[in-house]
């Protein structure tokens, strides 16, 4: 633009358009924003995403907890459209507020962590989907449940089908641990992220260094 | 049950429009990083409202407007000052792509001047709407706009053709003598 400055376009839009920022610049705004947001209370929903062995994640919480774990597959803005619309919209990129969520996946994917300890928002779910949520909880690390056994757990047998679909539509993927529900016989049944990524989670939950603890013990 | 976007969205497609008008008014320092954040924190506050609002970036660009005269209010004066920067820039980083003449010459316009000019080109708001904004008639308005532009034009010509000349106090050393400044 300072080499052409003699044109009709002087003191026009373009000029005005060399105000902005660069991206970089805008960035570090927007991340100074989502803090200061996050510390007044103004957001909704924090999300990140982040890197893990079975592909990009999408992680998101309320100032109850986490509210969200989405795979890549399921469109991540399409994920956050539905944030806003369910939870608020008023929603923002802020890592920070991930930071546990984030470490604790971290150590799971390492091997180093076998149960999560976190906050969980289920805002998402209707009551009875909740409650069985809650109950996925409780299958240990690198042991399997079928649907059946979960809707006994529940205290409600013949909800099989109303387990199947609580699962299906469990908005905490891995830290509610729906992959450890197999049909009755062993099949896998099926899964948000996959069939490939419910297989390598049962993998790596049985995978060598945790048979010699159980062995251990 | 609301069909606002996500605000994530919000500051993407806008934040840099916001930042422009920030920028017009205050110039390229870290008092408009300042208004620019607090733009957005109040827009947060009051995003509930948004429902009945059609244009997003209008909407902002007005908020972005009166916190960026509250920052004038604050340090109690109007000019940029060309001393202020580049030294005064923002501690986030660079001001932008901006070449350094065009915040010298935009700091030779008045404040009424900027303002009209960032809320025509920036918001592509009307004289009308712009009007009701900076207070004044609609031909006031327009009349600054006009005036803010063909400034700038001048300022920008005689840079760039005639360095020399008397009155364009903001010449760059060296171009003196060898036509159009490169």
């Amino acid at each position: 633009m300072s080499t052409d400055s003699t044109d009709s376009t002087a003191g026009s839009p373009e000029h005005l358009a060399a105000l902005g920022g660069t991206a970089q610049h805008l960035d570090a705004l927007t991340a100074a924003l989502a803090e200061r947001a996050h510390a007044e209370h103004l957001l909704d929903v924090s999300f990140t995403t982040v890197d893990s062995p079975i592909g990009g994640l999408l992680l998101a919480a309320t100032e109850r907890g986490v509210v969200r774990v989405a795979f890549e597959r399921e469109g991540f803005d399409a994920i956050l459209e539905t944030l806003g619309t369910k939870i608020g919209p008023r929603t923002l990129r802020n890592p920070r507020a991930l930071d546990t969520v984030a470490r604790q996946l971290d150590e799971y994917f390492a091997g180093t962590r076998t149960e999560f300890d976190l906050e969980l928002d289920l805002a998402l779910s209707t009551p009875f989907r909740a409650t069985v949520q809650r109950e996925l909880t409780r299958i240990p690390f690198g042991q399997t449940r079928s649907y059946g056994e979960i809707a006994v757990a529940v205290g409600n047998p013949k909800a099989v089908r109303a387990v199947g679909t609580s699962c299906a539509t469990n908005p905490l993927p891995l830290v509610i641990p729906c992959h450890r529900v197999l049909r009755t016989g062993g099949a896998l049944g099926g899964y948000l992220g996959g069939l490939d990524t419910k297989r390598a989670l049962l993998d790596l939950e049985s995978s060598r260094d945790y048979a010699e603890k159980e062995t251990l013990w | 049950m609301n069909s606002s976007p996500h605000f994530e969205t919000v500051v993407r497609d806008h934040g840099d429009a916001v930042l422009r008008v920030c920028r017009a008014v205050l110039g390229p320092h870290v008092d408009a990083d300042d208004a620019w954040s607090e733009t957005f924190l109040a827009a947060l506050a009051r995003y509930d409202e948004l429902g009945e609002i059609v244009d997003i970036r209008a909407w902002l660009v007005t908020i972005a407007h009166r916190k960026a005269l509250d920052v004038i209010r604050r340090r109690g004066r109007e000019a940029i000052t060309v001393e202020d920067f580049p030294d005064g820039v923002s501690a986030l980083g660079n001001p932008g792509d901006a070449p350094h003449e065009v915040w010298t010459h935009l700091a030779t316009l008045t404040l009424r001047q900027r303002e009209c000019l960032a809320l025509r080109y920036v918001a592509d708001l009307g004289y009308r709407e712009i009007a009701e904004r900076v207070g004044g008639t609609e031909e006031a308005a327009r009349r600054a706009a006009a005036d803010g532009r063909a400034a700038l034009r001048r300022a920008l010509t005689q840079h760039s053709t005639d360095p020399a000349q008397p009155g364009t106090d903001q010449a760059q050393p060296g171009t003196d003598q060898e036509g159009p400044h490169r």
